[in-house]
Parts: structure tokens; sequence; C-alpha cells
């Protein structure tokens, strides 16, 4: 069960650091696929490997990119899906709710990351008044996270969403959390 | 390996191969890097100063490979090619490499 788990994880890896000043993360379609808990721990990986043998995103934002990827990400992923699934759910509301399930997903962390920039110059300044991390106010900080990841990224990751949710539902069925968890009726 | 599993590596490798795509489209429209995800030069040229702190943390760290790139600074684009796709499947390895340590731990208990 272990490896099983483990070889889907590395799928999301690659797609992380590609895209287009800007990226998809992919943490909605694993809380699909896996369950919001398995995600937390694939995105936090995949985040660590990034920092520390990349320098992507950086040792010190760390905490900040799991919180705001790993652990928002894939809670919002699920709850949008099994809310826009409803109880019967099949078809093409299926496949509904895994679009908005990586859009909303995308578009709500990319909000709180904005607002963890934003709040930077408030609670960080130096001792000549200037901001000692990010420099950009809420009010720039928030539409600027928001309004790109809600125009393109969040579509990028929805459309992801969709295509490999519908992959796995035709050919490993058995494999995808949200279709297996409800109807056997565990956790 | 089951071949469905075979098929999801396969899938993997392909998105590493195709990656360089990451670094080629924004060069070629000139879009600069993710918002929020400066480094310290670049945020001079954005606000006139490297703020205090960052200067401070940003040199916490030496990454092996930093920026995905083999060649540093100067590479040309066909090394930066080379090395997001060799960076992916370091990535790959890598990771597989955590997850492998991680279930273990958990599959103890």
């Amino acid at each position: 069960m272990a490896a099983a788990f483990s070889f889907l994880i590395m799928m999301f890896n690659v797609p992380i650091p590609g895209g287009t000043t800007g990226h998809a993360v992919g943490a909605g379609i694993i809380a699909i696929l896996l369950g919001p808990w398995t995600a937390v721990i694939a995105v936090s990986v995949s985040l660590l490997v990034q920092a520390i043998v990349f320098g992507d995103g950086g040792i010190t934002a760390l905490g900040a990119n799991c919180f705001n990827m790993a652990v928002v990400m894939p809670f919002v992923s699920y709850w949008v899906f099994k809310l826009i699934r409803g109880a019967t759910g099949g078809g093409a509301r299926l496949l509904i709710a895994a679009f908005l399930s990586g859009y909303v997903g995308l578009s709500v962390a990319a909000i709180i990351t904005g607002l963890e920039f934003g709040i930077q110059p408030l609670i960080a300044i130096g001792a000549d008044g200037r901001p000692l991390y990010a420099p950009y106010p809420l009010s720039v900080a928030v539409p600027a996270m928001a309004l790109q990841h809600m125009l393109l990224f969040g579509v990028v990751e929805g459309v992801i969403t969709v295509l490999l949710f519908k992959y796995f539902v035709k050919h490993e069925p058995d494999l995808v959390y949200v279709l297996t968890a409800s109807k056997g009726g565990l956790k | 390996m089951t071949k469905s599993q075979k098929k999801l590596w396969i899938g993997l490798f392909v998105l590493a191969i195709l990656s360089p795509l990451g670094v080629i489209l924004p060069e070629k429209f000139k879009t600069g890097g993710a918002w929020g995800e400066w480094g310290p030069e670049e945020l001079e040229k954005l606000i006139g100063y490297v703020p205090e702190g960052l200067k401070k943390l940003s040199g916490l760290w030496k990454a092996p490979v930093p920026d995905y790139n083999f060649g540093g600074e100067a590479a040309s684009m066909a090394v930066k090619v080379i090395s997001y796709v060799a960076s992916g499947i370091l990535g790959i390895l890598a990771v597989a490499g955590a997850i492998y340590v991680i279930s273990k731990l958990i599959a103890k208990k």
C-alpha cells in the first residue's frame, strides 16, 4: 500500500516547477485521488525537496508554503469537490466538481498567500521604517495574487484536475479516494 | 509493477521532459518571474532597495542546484533546458526517496 501511494504522488512534483510565471500545484487532484491528509504529506515533501535541493520557495518560507499549498489547498479542494458532487453525483457533475475543486483550491490558496505577503509591511518593519521582507501592502498583494490565479493559473489547475480525474475514474476507479471512501463507508 | 503503474511512471518522465516549457515560454514573452517569488536583486530593481531582513535570511541556505540550473546564472538557454530536465528527474528521485522513508516509518507503526 505504501508503494502504491508513493508512486502516485510523484506525478505532481514535475508540474509544480513548470508553468508560466506562476504554477499549478496539483494539490486538488491529489486530495481527490488519495484523500486530503495524504495530499498534505505529498505536497509538503515536494515543497521540501524544492526548497532544499533547488532553492525554490526557500527554507525560511517553507512553513508558509506548506500551509498554503499543502494544507489549505488540499482541504479546500476536497470540500469543494464533495460539496459540488452532492449526494448522488455522476457524469458531468463529477467533472464540474473536479474542475472547481482545482480552481477554487488554487484561488483560495493564492488569496491566502496574498494576505501573508500583504501583512508583511505591517508586521515586519526595520528601524528605518522600511519593510524587512515583502514590501507590498495588502491592497497590492491580495489583488495581484488573486487575479492572476483566478484568471489563468486556476483554470490550468482545474483543467489538469479534470483530465487526471477522468483518467483515474476510467482506468483505476478503485484507487480514487472520493469514490471508494463514500461507498465503503470507511474514512 | 502493474501495467497502469508503469504508465503513470512514463507519464511522469514525459512531464519531466516537457518541463523546460516552463523556462522557454516566460523567456519568450518576457514575463519575468512569478509574483512574490523575487530574489534580492529582482526586488532591488522593483523598489530601489533590498529589504534588510531579506538580505540577512537569503544567504541562510545555499541550494546545491539553484533555480533548477546547473550552469550558473550566465548559462545559455540550451544548458538551462537540459538542466531543467535533469532537475525534473532528480526531483522525481528525491521525492520518491523521501516518500519511501516516510512510508517505512508510518508502516512500522
